[in-house]
Formats: C-alpha cells, structure tokens, sequence
C-alpha cells in the first residue's frame, strides 16, 4: 500500500498536503482500494468556509457512498472538475490527479491531530 | 466465520475478502466493473458455494413441495428447474430458491445461505407428509460460469450436450472425471452459462480445471460485488434487498411464480392480492439526476411526500448510469412516472422503467 512520506493523513484515511496556507486534500490509496471503482465525486461547497469534521462532499463507488470530511477548518478555495469527467483517476492516481480540494487556511486551524506516514500505517494496520 | 472449500484459493488470487451470509467470500479480485464486463463479454466464474442445497425424496415430496412452494412443482418433470419462492403464512417471503426435478419423487432444493437454518426449520415444520429432508449445504461446492463464451469454456470438461442445453433445465454426469456432478443452464447475470454443483473434496480440483479449460474463452474469477450489479441490472430479486417477510410476492413482481391452481401456504391471501392489487409494487428505475440510489433512501413525488423507498440500487456497469429498485405505491407504477430519490436530504430524479435495465444485443 502507498502511504508517501511527504503527507500528512486523517484518522478518515484522507490525505493533505501543506503548502504554506494551502492544503491540497484527497483520500489516501488505502481508502480508494476499500471503496473500490469511483464512479462520481460530489463536491457542492466551492467558496465555503467549513469547520474541522465537517462533510465537503461525498464520493460515490459502485458498491457504497462516502463522505469526505475537512481535516481542519479552513476555506474551500478550490474543487478538481477534472474528477467530474474523470472520477476513476481517484483509483488510478489517488495523491496525484485524484486531488478533491485545495483549502486555505489561517493560524487559527489546529493541525495536531493530523497524521504522519507512520501514524497513518498504524490506523490502517 | 464459515469458509468454502476454495476460500485459500481466493486469497492466493488476491481476492478481496468480506463475510458475507455467515462465510467468508470473495467480493471482488481486480475491480468490481472489470468482473461485471467481463461476465457480460466473456465469461467469469464464481465461487457461490455458500447456497444452500436440501434434498427433498419420497412420496411426500411432490405433495410437500406444494405447498409450501409458490410454483406449481407438478410441472416438472426429471432434468428441469423451477424458481419459486416460500410464503411465510403472513403474507412475507421466508426465502426464495430454486427447485429441481431430479427425478419422480426426489428433488433439491438451492437455497439462499442468510436463510438456510431458517429454511431448514420453515419446511421440515411442515413436513406432515412424510417426505425425507436432507440438508447437504456443507457437503456441496457450487460454481457459476456464467458469460457468452461459458460453453466454449466448459466444452472440454464434459461430455454433456452443454451447447444445447435449455435454459432452466439440467444434467447430472461425469464433469472432468467426477461421476454425479449437476450442470444447470442457470444463473443470476443475464448473460447465460451454466451452475454447477459438485462435491466439496472434488471442489478445488474442479475449479481448477474450469480455470484451464477456460483459458481459451479467457475466464476470470469473479466476485460477489460484480454477481450484485450483474443480477441488478436484470431486475432479479436479491432476498434480502427487495424481498423478504415484509414484501409478498405479488407486491415483489412475482406473480409468475405463484399458481392458484394447487393448495399451498398464503393461497387465499395472494389470490385477493392477485385479484385486488396491492397497496405497493416494486419497480425499477433509472436516475435522470446524478447520484446512486441505495438501499432504505426514501421514494418521494414532486409534492415531496414519502411514497416509498429504495430497496437495491448501483451504477450500472453496462449502462454506465445508476440504477435501483424500490417500492412505491401503486398510482406511481407506470413507466416513465417521475418520481425523485431522497440523497440525505437532496431530492434527485429517476423515472420509473421496467427492467431487465439491460438487454443483449440483438434482443
């Protein structure tokens, strides 16, 4: 399983990657194997200011629905409408092409319960 | 956790485990739209030994089958099957199954794994015939090939006449040296092939010899996630899903299956709801609005009151669009009725169709 080591990840097996005040958020290669073939990726809150744990969005594969949670409060900046045509590229490139979200984020946003790579190999065992 | 006879075999294939009716079984080995298109344009076989197989003898048989079966069993003759289901007394289904003529007085009936204890207890409470049950499930593998190209497959392994064999009829011979083995022109896909029904010391080996033989026709295994949007995109009811004790069969769309003209358990209650109709239908639909529907979304009408739910639902991998069944009231049954599917709080279009969603080509 690939769990990079430059990332870090959430206890719902997504993935961030910092960068200053922007984070880039998808789910890690771990969760897009549990959830099998994607077939949409809905994200409805370009724009919106949502709070650590809150839903920006759901992800749909043939067999069961997720949603996909804020790892830490932050402004949603941006949604990848590459996913909109090409949903599988969470399966095929889950750290790459398959990015959800670009936040950004301000002093106030509490990243100590992020995870690092070893952390997260222990979430998933 | 109960395992099949192959269970070992999966996991060296790198198949995705999850327990299932009580067993450990394979939900999927490369991806679950992969599986589903290779069954529909070649061939996939799958490890469904958790099926459940009571054999019923005697000359009780036939008069217990009646009645506790939906189907007329006297209709069939040695080499033939019949999908039937169980009324529960109260209206509700104990089980769905199906029921094989293997010769005068001795058929066997496959069962769903959920319900074989239940089963098991359901017909033998009625057995005031005398008929001699013999639950088998533990003793029986059951594999199904199932895809256009399953008798260029198995054609090797038997010198059964598989080619023209008739759907819903069966043979029992020799299949690659082992004697007694049942070929079924059966299935839960829509795209043909065959079941087949072997002992559990001779299961691996079989499997084995179905993967070589079937190299020619490129076989694949295949798992439970894709047999689900398989039987889904057919209309074919998972027990369960769109059935059980709180849907009959007439409501279910199975009035094909249930006959009047013999004595057997719900007979008055079915008939007035054959008669009279029923509050309630299951029906397929497709979503016109993006989403999948899931099982227990609520059905509503483009007032937003609440007339029904979901019961099955996926993206078809055939279609490439999502599906679903559900029940709704009867005034909203008709094909192309709009009806919205409640998406946690988001009210999303599909129009009622009727299925099988899929059709061969040609067809």
């Amino acid at each position: 399983m690939n769990i990079p080591q430059d990332l870090k990840y959430t206890k719902d097996h997504e993935w961030v990657r910092i960068e200053g005040n922007t984070a880039f958020v998808g789910i890690t290669d771990y969760a897009q194997g549990e959830l099998g073939d994607i077939v949409f990726v809905e994200i409805e809150t370009e724009g919106e200011e949502l709070d650590s744990g809150e839903v920006f969005g759901t992800i749909e594969a043939v067999k069961t629905v997720s949603d996909l949670f804020m790892p830490f409060a932050g402004k949603v900046e941006e949604v990848n409408t590459e996913l909109e045509s090409n949903p599988e590229a969470v399966n095929d490139e889950p750290y790459g092409k398959g990015w959800m979200i670009k936040i950004s984020f301000d002093d106030s946003a509490d990243l100590s319960e992020l995870l690092d790579a070893e952390g997260y190999k222990e979430v998933v065992g | 956790m109960k395992k099949t006879a192959l269970n070992h075999v999966h996991k060296a294939l790198g198949a995705k485990m999850i327990p299932f009716a009580g067993y450990e079984m394979p939900v999927s080995y490369t991806g679950v739209i992969d599986e589903h298109l290779q069954v529909r344009e070649h061939v996939g076989i799958f490890d469904v030994s958790h099926m459940g197989e009571f054999f019923v003898k005697g000359e009780g048989a036939l008069p217990l089958l009646q009645y506790v079966t939906s189907n007329d069993v006297s209709k069939l003759t040695p080499g033939k099957i019949q999908y039937s289901c169980l009324p529960d007394g109260n209206g509700g289904i104990v089980d769905d199954l199906l029921v094989y003529c293997l010769e005068e007085n001795h058929y066997m009936l496959v069962v769903n794994a959920s319900n074989i204890e239940k089963d098991w207890k359901w017909i033998n409470s009625h057995n005031s015939f005398d008929a001699v049950l013999t639950d088998r499930s533990d003793d029986y593998a059951l594999f199904a090939v199932q895809g256009p190209r399953a008798v260029l497959a198995l054609r090797t392994l038997t010198d059964m006449n598989l080619k023209e064999m008739k759907y819903y009829t069966f043979e029992q011979g020799r299949f690659f040296n082992v004697e007694d083995v049942i070929v079924s022109a059966t299935g839960y896909t829509g795209s043909g092939g065959f079941e087949i029904y072997v002992p559990n010391r001779e299961a691996e080996r079989i499997w084995e010899a179905i993967l070589a033989a079937g190299a020619v026709a490129e076989i694949k295994p295949i798992g439970l996630a894709a047999r689900d949007t398989l039987r889904l995109e057919m209309g074919f009811c998972l027990y369960g899903n769109d059935i059980d004790e709180t849907t009959s069969p007439i409501e279910a769309g199975l009035g094909w299956i249930t006959k009047f003209s013999k004595d057997f358990i719900d007979k008055e209650r079915l008939q007035e709801q054959k008669t009279h109709g029923t509050q309630r239908r299951l029906v397929g639909f497709e979503m016109t609005d993006r989403g999948i529907p899931r099982q227990a979304y609520p059905i509503m009408n483009k007032e937003g009151e609440t007339i029904g739910h979901v019961t099955s639902g996926t993206q078809s991998p055939s279609l490439d669009k999502a599906i679903g069944m559900g029940y709704v009231a009867t005034t909203y049954i008709d094909p192309g009725t709009e009806i919205f599917i409640d998406m946690r709080g988001k009210p999303r279009k599909a129009v009622v169709v009727r299925p099988p969603f899929y059709r061969e080509e040609g067809e």
